[in-house]
């Protein structure tokens, strides 16, 4: 059974009253247990909204409108309150962009653990002190980090090591999934594959179920099984990262993958993404990258298409959808 | 396109340019800049920051510094820009001795030499429009009236592919995206006309979507008005589509340094290629190795 199944996920913002922003639209999507997902768009395609919607994290002005998250067979939507908590203890966990706010900065990073263990304590479980710093040392150990790290303020660590810290505390009640939220975005690029190195390695030996949210398809294709990519609050495209470069793919994936050239090639030329996202306040009629899209048609403009199969994945666009159908009638 | 543009429609510039179009621009010469700090407290040590560094920029050149965080590629930058004195060694602009510059000089310098910061997000006062922004350094390095700084400052945001301008300049940033804003931003820095431009990390906060108009941008910039460029970034991609020269700088020192292309193509120091290697493109990722 998959460990989570969601089906017709909506997200709207409402910060003024009679202002409705649909920053997730209608999605389904289902994750495998022991399984490693990227999700991949620009700013402001509801790819952290839909991490934070999965997680039950969602904060006013935004609010879920109607569908189904079954977590493990129950349904988590609708949780509310202790139900809800329990649920987190050993359920799912998510580490945020920025590991430098998202830990308090007057508190030693010993009390950061002791927190998640007195908060989501078992009867009887053993809590003096000496045991919370061995299990402490035990996580930070498991993301590179030395034990001594406890003793310190977060003012005191790296961007890298605040993060793998971040990590630490997302694996403290070995949660069966995690959403990493743009974990590396702060960091440079050595630091950050070497952070997405230690995720890869953690979700190998405890196969915990994880996605991936971030902006650049390189970090993602290299970390995940498979990549789903988000366009204005809808998943685009869906399909195992190893077919990703092989095509053929929807052609807003083709415009991102247009954008990374190799530093090292002799000629280079780097593509762009012409346009803006559209305003998701509105509604949205058709195909939402029909306006930026190279191959838009007339019914682009008017009927949204469904993710239907295309390669060895998934993805929703008429014109992609009906030259796969046409090759494969003429090679079945 | 630029001198034209001073000279014909912007009578009130040319007087205020002290090196203008008909002065040659010189180059900028940094001559083994050394920059320690102390630090205080219970462990006293002293760090150093930038290391014996030597470089010049010549008139319409660009220049990538490239290095991880730490590296000391901003302390280099802000030691250019006069924002931090060396501890040891100089920097020439012409006859301009940049790490003796006080007030007066310092803005004369900045006139001629402009930054464009890597957070987009924190370099524009959220409280005004794009218009007030962009014309604040016409009127005061170029002493522009207030209603030929308006046709400077549409100029300006055409320049940066931010059309039509009069609709981008009335607004105020929290209603631009992020790629959107440092276009502004380095509209700002050109709007006096500058000779020099040091961009540190310009592009390490935007979407890879909007990374590639901005680098495109920068690079037509430099070939239109013969800016010179000194681009810091971690980003190699970036790098090799807007420079000729790379320096590779690591803990303080220059490890590597010549034509972009060759020392990505043919990387010989051992930092270098770690760099390189952490490139996270779809294609390294999935490709075998290209050709070294």
């Amino acid at each position: 059974m998959a460990l989570l199944e969601a089906k017709g996920v909506n997200v709207v913002y409402e910060p003024n009253r009679g202002q409705r922003i649909w920053s997730v639209r209608d999605v389904d999507l289902t994750l495998e247990q022991g399984e490693f997902v990227g999700l991949v768009g620009e700013s402001g395609c509801g790819k952290s909204t839909l991490g934070f919607a999965l997680t039950r994290m969602l904060r006013p002005p935004a609010h879920l409108e109607g569908g189904v998250i079954a977590f493990d067979g129950q349904d988590i939507a609708t949780l509310e309150g202790e139900p809800l908590r329990r649920q987190r203890r050993n359920g799912f966990a998510i580490v945020l962009q920025s590991g430098m706010n998202a830990l308090n900065p007057v508190r030693d990073i010993a009390h950061h653990f002791a927190d998640i263990f007195k908060a989501h304590a078992r009867d009887g479980e053993d809590l003096t002190a000496r045991v919370l710093r061995g299990r402490g040392a035990s996580l930070l150990e498991s993301v590179q980090l030395d034990a001594e790290v406890l003793t310190r303020f977060p003012h005191e660590l790296s961007g890298g090591m605040r993060q793998r810290v971040s990590i630490a505390l997302a694996l403290a009640l070995k949660p069966r999934l995690i959403v990493f939220d743009e974990p590396t975005t702060a960091l440079d690029v050595i630091v950050q594959g070497a952070v997405i190195k230690t995720i890869k390695n953690l979700q190998a030996e405890n196969s915990f179920t994880a996605v991936l949210i971030s902006h650049d398809l390189g970090v993602v294709l290299d970390a995940t099984d498979r990549v789903m990519v988000m366009y204005a609050g809808r998943i685009v495209e869906d399909q195992p990262s190893s077919e990703l470069l092989s095509g053929p793919h929807h052609p807003y994936t083709e415009a991102l993958l247009g954008c990374y050239a190799d530093p090292r090639a002799e000629d280079i030329h780097l593509g762009g993404i012409a346009g803006s996202p559209p305003d998701l306040s509105l509604p949205q009629a058709g195909c939402s990258f029909a306006a930026r899209c190279s191959l838009a048609e007339d019914v682009c403009r008017t009927v949204d298409p469904e993710l239907t199969v295309l390669g060895s994945g998934m993805a929703a666009c008429h014109v992609r959808a009906r030259e796969f159908n046409a090759e494969r009638k003429v090679r079945p | 396109m630029t001198a034209d543009l001073t000279a014909s429609q912007n009578p009130f510039a040319d007087g205020a340019r002290a090196g203008g179009p008909s002065t040659p621009v010189p180059p900028l010469v940094v001559a083994g800049v050394t920059k320690t700090y102390a630090t205080r407290g219970r462990h006293k040590s002293v760090v150093t920051a930038v290391d014996d560094v030597s470089l010049t920029v010549a008139p319409g050149a660009a220049i990538a510094l490239v290095g991880a965080s730490g590296s000391g590629k901003s302390t280099l930058a802000k030691m250019i820009t006069g924002s931090v004195r060396p501890t040891r060694g100089s920097i020439r602009f012409g006859d301009t001795c940049v790490e003796s510059l006080r007030a007066g000089g310092l803005r004369e310098y900045h006139r001629r030499v402009q930054m464009v910061f890597q957070d987009p997000y924190g370099a524009l006062n959220p409280l005004h429009t794009v218009e007030y922004t962009v014309s604040r350094p016409c009127q005061n390095f170029l002493g522009l009236s207030a209603a030929a700084a308006r046709d400077r400052v549409y100029e300006l945001l055409e320049t940066v592919g931010l059309t039509p301008p009069q609709q981008f300049a009335a607004k105020l940033p929290h209603q631009l995206s992020g790629g959107q804003r440092q276009r502004v931003v380095i509209a700002r820095a050109l709007a006096c006309e500058p000779d020099l431009i040091v961009a540190d990390e310009p592009v390490s906060m935007l979407d890879v979507s909007m990374r590639a108009g901005i680098l495109r941008l920068l690079a037509r910039l430099r070939e239109e008005r013969g800016l010179s460029l000194l681009y810091i970034t971690h980003d190699l991609l970036g790098a090799r589509v807007v420079t000729d020269e790379i320096l590779v700088l690591n803990q303080g020192r220059v490890v590597e340094r010549g034509q972009t292309k060759h020392v990505l193509q043919h990387p010989q120091d051992e930092y270098t290629i770690k760099l390189l290697e952490a490139v996270a493109t779809p294609y390294a990722a999935k490709e075998s190795q290209p050709p070294r």
